[in-house]
């Protein structure tokens, strides 16, 4: 997890685009300036940011499903639902599921546990759309590398 | 009316918590209910899920936008109902 430049996940450690499913892993970094604010002396990871971790799960599996010819673009989160405190150093086991395949837009529902136990869920709409650029193709692209993604997993979709 | 305007009605009603009485065939989905295209996501989605179909946002979007087609053709709520009984029919073709 790179707080810094917005990278809430590490590494994709699933992906079944036959089940429209993905799993991924992100490990909260222990140290950093979010949490000096968030709070002093009780550091936590802040929410919203659990829903951006669960965002970002979803639209990898969204790309996946698109074989790297559209882009998710978070529209809306809904229920999003934090059961527990998520502190530094803790690693977070994501998931999300396609609920709806709909034109120009996709839903998902996403959860996080740590150590086995449920600490947020929410239920996510992206509107997909074509990349607005090559060079943020690339970039996802690049990124996708960083993270492990399995490319070959997009020959069993 | 047909029993599609009346599923379409209801869900825009609970999806949007418009009063379903204030909702007719001739009702401009975007112009008479005020609904955004966000909220028409949620619309959407409960249109596919209810009738087993996909509806063709984007190439209704671009029509549009290219001048192709106007709002009122996909909007108003007797014309989307025809459509969506189109593509029930074409599904079950």
């Amino acid at each position: 997890m790179r707080l810094e430049y917005f990278q809430l996940i590490d590494r994709i450690v699933d992906l079944r685009p036959a089940e429209r499913t993905i799993a991924v892993e992100a490990t909260v970094p222990t140290e950093s300036t979010i949490f000096e604010g968030h709070f002093p002396g009780h550091p936590l990871m802040p929410g919203v940011l659990l829903g951006e971790a669960m965002a970002q799960t979803s639209g990898w599996l969204i790309i996946a499903l698109n074989r790297f010819e559209r882009m998710p673009f978070l529209a809306a989160i809904k229920e999003l639902k934090l059961r527990s405190f998520v502190q530094p150093g803790q690693k977070i086991a994501l998931d999300a599921t396609l609920a709806h395949d709909g034109s120009g837009f996709a839903m998902t529902r996403a959860r996080g546990r740590v150590e086995g136990k449920l600490v947020c869920d929410a239920t996510l709409t992206f509107r997909v759309v074509e990349f607005p650029n090559p060079q943020m193709r690339g970039h996802m692209e690049a990124l996708a590398k960083v993270l492990e993604f399995p490319m070959g997993a997009l020959a069993d979709g | 009316m047909s029993s599609t305007f009346d599923t379409v009605a209801n869900i825009i009603a609970e999806t949007c918590d418009i009063p379903r009485e204030t909702i007719t065939p001739e009702s401009h989905a975007i112009d008479d209910l005020g609904i955004d295209s966000l909220d028409f996501l949620d619309i959407a989605f409960a249109i596919d899920k209810a009738f087993g179909i996909k509806l063709p946002l984007e190439q209704w979007t671009q029509e549009v936008n290219d001048g192709k087609a106007t709002t009122e053709q996909y909007f108003v709520l007797k014309n989307l109902a025809a459509r969506i009984d189109d593509l029930v029919a074409a599904k079950g073709a």
